[in-house]
């Protein structure tokens, strides 16, 4: 018998079907809620975002700064060593002008997500965030950016804590050495 | 290795459809029906069922497996979902692999199966989820972000264009006009692409791959059994997978080590030294465009950054020296997560049976390598398969 897919089955269906009432369907909208423990490491790193400061772990052995910290290196698989604070500029890894929001809602002004290379952490380490108080088409790949945070009061400890990066003025400048002193 | 050869004997699809009336239990029988008649085989030679399909959100069934194993074949018998996001399409393949290499059972039939559609407002909501819960999450990410930014990452570090990636959905397109099972086959011009949306720059809506309801199955056999059944089996030469860190924003993301990793494994397997020489035809996974050409190099199928000039060149048409995506991809034939690889399989064994109508590549291919890529731009799966049998 031959393999051929000759004729395939299927009934796909268009808008009006719906509108006409030509199916039936039936609706569901699940409730559901957590909590979600945010952990030893995370934890740490969303106390020091509350304070206005990005922290680290260190991994002795292969001596990466990694950002979001955690409690054990995935490459090394041991325990990290130290923490350690970096700073709040970084370099524009990759980014995209977006303009669809999470839900598919269309956005006349572009959010802009990217990953930003931190200062002070192992090279190459970014986080996820937002660029702002930037003309979208002045955004570039190696563009040099700093943290803009919430003021103290208002801040929760969530990554949210920065509002977005901005880049830096006159910020062709060179990208600060990883941290030399790490503390506790 | 002390395993058995395995055979594809057969192979089943159904429409992909931006919305169909079929439930997820319907598709995967139309697609399990399909696939054992096109084996000549019936339900009760089957010994054991691998099923793949991705996350129970898009449905809101939990258990999907579960819910799935009538319509897949799976009364009574070893029945087992697999899931590694959008690689499982590949991944389920290397599973029944497993079944049937191992010695466990003669035969196996693979189905893969998704229904995207009924998530309202949009699917793409559904992936909210796959973000770091704590750290990134409340930065309201959506899918398209980091489609946007590894795209982004590629095109800066090697210099290419938006232009000349464009090329890979009207290549795509157009080959999905053949594909009886398509949704979005199209003539189109790179012009065309490019004056569509930009959801997310750089990313043009016709650029993106379409939400779709669907089901892929093959049926995998041991070598004496094939050799019962067919005259033209198909050989599963090798499998491969490998998956790389959820830590995403640490690594460089313009090119897939992991992908690299994957192919190597099956590459060994199939005794491939030299992939670019012994593979006639590739399906690499196309949800975007530029991940077709990312791939191919992941695939080291094209040397780093090289895939756009290569496709500009047209090797990769379906005349070329190196057809790929000759099915239409998840561009042009649709992207039921893990039917959309399982439908590659599926283009792997009409290709290389010569059965593939008005898709089929000249000049009798020999070989070919399917892959498909997932989770937070993270895993891939890799198959190799071919006309001879492996020594």
């Amino acid at each position: 018998m031959s393999g051929k897919p000759e004729t395939v089955r299927g009934t796909p269906l268009e808008t009006a079907d719906f509108k006409k009432g030509k199916v039936f369907t039936v609706s569901y909208v699940p409730k559901l809620e957590y909590n979600w423990d945010t952990g030893v490491a995370v934890g740490r790193y969303l106390e020091e975002l509350k304070n206005g400061r990005l922290i680290a772990r260190v991994c002795h052995r292969c001596q990466r700064v990694m950002i979001p910290p955690r409690m054990f290196c995935e490459r090394c698989f041991r325990p990290t060593d130290d923490w350690a604070y970096v700073q709040d500029t970084g370099t524009v890894n990759t980014f995209s002008l977006c303009y669809v929001s999470w839900d598919v809602r269309r956005l006349k002004q572009p959010e802009i997500p990217a990953v930003i290379e931190i200062d002070g952490a192992a090279p190459g380490m970014g986080i996820m965030h937002k660029l702002g108080k930037v003309n979208p088409k002045q955004v570039r790949v190696g563009m040099r950016v700093r943290a803009v945070w919430k003021p103290a009061a208002q801040r929760t400890g969530s990554i949210t804590d920065i509002l977005y990066f901005e880049p830096i003025k006159g910020g062709a400048g060179k990208p600060a050495k990883p941290a030399a002193k790490r503390k506790k | 290795m002390g395993m058995r050869r395995v055979a594809v004997v057969g192979a089943g699809i159904t429409k992909f459809m931006r919305r169909a009336l079929e439930t997820p239990k319907e598709l995967a029988w139309l697609a399990s029906k399909a696939a054992l008649d096109s084996a000549g085989m019936s339900l009760d030679q089957i010994q054991g069922v691998v099923h793949g399909t991705a996350p129970d959100a898009f449905d809101g069934l939990h258990m999907k497996g579960e819910y799935l194993s009538d319509g897949s074949g799976g009364w009574k018998k070893p029945y087992l979902r697999c899931y590694v996001g959008g690689g499982t399409g590949v991944y389920a393949i290397a599973q029944g692999w497993f079944h049937v290499a191992s010695g466990l059972f003669d035969t196996a039939l693979v189905v893969c199966e998704e229904k995207m559609s009924t998530c309202l407002p949009h699917p793409q909501a559904a992936f909210l989820t796959i973000f770091d819960n704590i750290t990134e999450q409340p930065l309201k990410p959506n899918l398209l972000w980091i489609f946007a930014l590894e795209q982004n990452r590629y095109m800066a570090r090697h210099g290419i264009t938006v232009e000349e990636i464009a090329r890979v959905s009207v290549k795509n397109k157009h080959n999905a006009l053949g594909h009886p099972s398509a949704q979005l086959g199209a003539e189109l011009t790179v012009k065309d692409v490019l004056a569509s949306e930009i959801m997310a720059w750089p990313v043009h809506r016709l650029m993106v791959s379409p939400t779709s309801d669907g089901a892929a199955a093959v049926v995998l056999v041991a070598e004496d059994v094939a050799k019962t059944l067919t005259d033209q089996p198909i050989w599963v030469q090798g499998v491969g997978w490998c998956l790389d860190s959820t830590y995403w924003t640490n690594r460089d993301l313009y090119y897939p080590e992991y992908v690299e990793k994957a192919a190597w494994m099956a590459y060994k397997m199939a005794g491939i030294r030299e992939p670019r020489k012994e593979i006639n035809i590739a399906e690499p996974y196309d949800p975007f465009a530029y991940k077709e050409l990312h791939h191919l190099e992941g695939l080291q199928l094209a040397p780093k950054g090289q895939a756009p000039k290569l496709l500009a060149d047209g090797v990769f048409d379906r005349d070329g020296d190196l057809p790929v995506c000759p099915s239409g991809g998840l561009l042009g034939v649709g992207n039921p997560i893990a039917a959309a690889g399982t439908m590659k399989i599926c283009e792997l064994f009409w290709q290389l049976r010569g059965e593939a109508g008005a898709r089929q590549v000249p000049g009798k291919p020999r070989r070919g390598v399917a892959q498909a890529w997932g989770d937070l731009m993270q895993v891939g799966t890799v198959v190799v398969m071919g006309t001879e049998q492996p020594a």
